[in-house]
């Protein structure tokens, strides 16, 4: 896919989080937004995936460890083709196939259950160590909030990460600076979040836009041929990407839009689907 | 019992994990630093490559073991009960035990049998925690035997595990010939009519002595070992209490939601007769020698006899 391509489609990914939180009238879309390029990314260029055999012994995986933002990974999935997209709107109604939070279960193309912060990275790198063990080419990818940082677990991990040197891990930090209780150097700092990688023995990649195709590209494309160390892609992102109202504020991290929102938030994104 | 053999649990699991790790190549053993505390150190001598020390980060060796599970592995998760069970419970319960993966746990030094290091590594609670998590089989083998049994089921059975051993060495029981393992069925060690003994880990060998004490006073008591906390055996224990009328519970753990609260939860259903639930009484454990803690604790033949007698 060309980057004019993969940018039409993080759009299509957009709207696909608007429908579906709005169907559910509730759920996370500020960090599914700001995480919608780095999805479509991921499973439209960067991973080795096959949307008919979800199950793939051999398929690169993908563990989202900031859960809450399942509706941009849904999104995605569904434009790629592991399900239809008529099922974004019945995310998280009773007996849906799309829960509040991934679950492997119920939904094809999970890797991994997660929802609860901190957890998702210490699966992936289990994951990471099972291909380094069984001489397995396949690499596996992990999301994290920069609030979810703040959970010591993912520090756990990491050290266990930069100690077995997995470098078929790539870690991807989406530095939104907004959590629930504020921005993220107000409620507890996770800054210099670089050095801290750095520091657990990774090979820290900083992208200045992680909204921007190319610049997610050229980080990929180092973190897959670095060796010896995990990979931490640090990407500064905007929360409410691509949603005029939404973007940058905190009040829509997990909040859903009402009928006029969905209305003025479809009108924007096609707007922008426009333009490029 | 005193000229039985005794051999700790955990010994056990560290010498089962090196027949099934030669059997099954998919076999991994994780631990946190405690190799070998937990003996699965005898399973990273004989495989080195498939021994992965966490180091102290228990949540995070319960997030490894569940994401090896689902590439195809089939991972022993190793630390005291009270790490397992208590610090990394949600990780447990979330990203293992809600996907139903294929974990085993193995929770050694659970109970207050872990003597002198006291009340903050003596793990009361763990049967209780992890038993209310959806698909969790919950095991607890009263010996050498039982346990090295338990861990060939575990191995041989899809799905998420809890096993239970513990550091003190304990009677050997069940080595005899007609001895099965089967999960979720309990055994009926000795027939009786005046009551029931239902016990489970280190208590099944002291219920076995209370009997003993019992029948010199004329009382004829039913002895069940019940090796499976969930799925529980409830069709024998409430056949048994139907027959007796009189139920006694007897576990090293809280006699708050362990075996004595499933017990009473199964029975209340199908069964309702009197139950004295023995074990640790709602208190933290304490420091000493864990033969003296097990006799003040009252988990021995002699505790369990004296708190029957006195109830009936």
């Amino acid at each position: 896919m060309n980057t004019r391509e993969l940018k039409k489609t993080a759009n299509e990914v957009r709207k696909g989080i608007i429908v579906a939180t709005h169907a559910a009238k509730s759920g996370h879309p500020g960090g599914s937004l700001s995480a919608a390029d780095v999805f479509t990314y991921l499973y439209f260029q960067e991973m080795n995936i096959d949307p008919k055999n979800p199950k793939d012994p051999d398929r690169d995986r993908f563990v989202l460890s900031k859960g809450h933002t399942a509706p941009g990974l849904y999104s995605t999935l569904a434009l790629r083709g592991y399900f239809p997209t008529e099922w974004l709107e019945r995310l998280r109604h009773t007996g849906a196939e799309l829960q509040g939070h991934p679950c492997m279960e119920h939904t094809p193309g999970i890797d991994q259950n997660t929802g609860s912060l901190g957890q998702g990275i210490a699966t992936a790198v289990g994951m990471a160590l099972y291909a380094k063990m069984n001489n397995k080419s396949f690499r596996t990818y992990t999301l994290l909030g920069d609030g979810e940082i703040e959970e010591g677990m993912v520090w756990e991990a990491a050290m266990f990460a930069g100690h077995r040197k997995l470098d078929n891990l790539c870690v991807i930090v989406d530095n939104n600076n907004l959590q629930i209780d504020g921005s993220v150097d107000e409620v507890c700092s996770p800054y210099p979040i670089d050095e801290k990688f750095k520091a657990f023995n990774f090979h820290v990649i900083k992208v200045a836009d992680g909204n921007d195709m190319e610049q997610l590209a050229a980080a990929f494309e180092e973190a897959r041929n670095f060796k010896g160390m995990p990979s931490a892609i640090i990407m500064k992102t905007l929360k409410g990407k691509g949603v005029s109202f939404m973007e940058n504020q905190v009040a829509w991290h997990g909040t859903a839009p009402n009928d006029e929102q969905f209305k003025i938030a479809m009108e924007d994104l096609e707007k922008i689907g426009e333009a490029l | 019992m005193t000229n039985t053999k005794k051999i700790a649990t955990r010994e056990s699991y560290g010498n089962a994990l090196v027949e099934l790790g030669a059997e099954y190549k998919n076999l991994v053993v994780l631990d946190a630093d405690l190799a070998s505390a937990t003996k699965t150190g005898m399973f990273k001598k004989a495989f080195p490559d498939r021994h992965i020390d966490c180091g102290i980060a228990e949540c995070d060796m319960m997030g490894i073991a569940a994401g090896l599970s689902t590439c195809g592995a089939i991972p022993f998760a190793s630390t005291f009960a009270m790490f397992a069970a208590g610090r990394a419970f949600e990780i447990v319960r979330n990203s293992i035990g809600y996907p139903h993966l294929n974990v085993k746990i193995g929770a050694t030094h659970a109970g207050i049998s872990v003597g002198e290091d006291g009340a903050s590594h003596e793990c009361n609670e763990d049967i209780a925690l992890m038993r209310t998590i959806p698909g969790m089989t919950v095991i607890v083998p009263s010996d050498d035997v039982e346990a090295k049994a338990a861990v060939r089921a575990a191995v041989e059975t899809e799905g998420p595990f809890y096993l239970r051993f513990g550091r003190f060495g304990v009677p050997v029981i069940n080595d005899n010939p007609d001895y099965k393992f089967e999960i979720g069925k309990g055994v009926l060690l000795r027939e009786g009519t005046d009551l029931t003994i239902v016990a489970t880990g280190l208590c099944v060998s002291s219920a076995l002595d209370a009997a003993d004490k019992l029948a010199a006073d004329g009382v004829s008591a039913e002895v069940i070992n019940i090796h499976t906390i969930k799925p529980l055996d409830k069709e024998l224990i409430a056949a048994s209490a139907k027959k007796t009328g009189k139920v006694v519970t007897a576990e090293e753990h809280s006699i708050i939601g362990g075996l004595g609260g499933a017990v009473c939860e199964a029975l209340s259903e199908t069964c309702p007769v009197p139950v004295l639930r023995i074990g640790v009484k709602d208190v933290f454990g304490e420091s000493g020698p864990a033969a003296e803690l097990i006799k003040k604790y009252q988990l021995d033949g002699d505790g369990i006899y004296g708190q029957i007698k006195a109830w009936l």
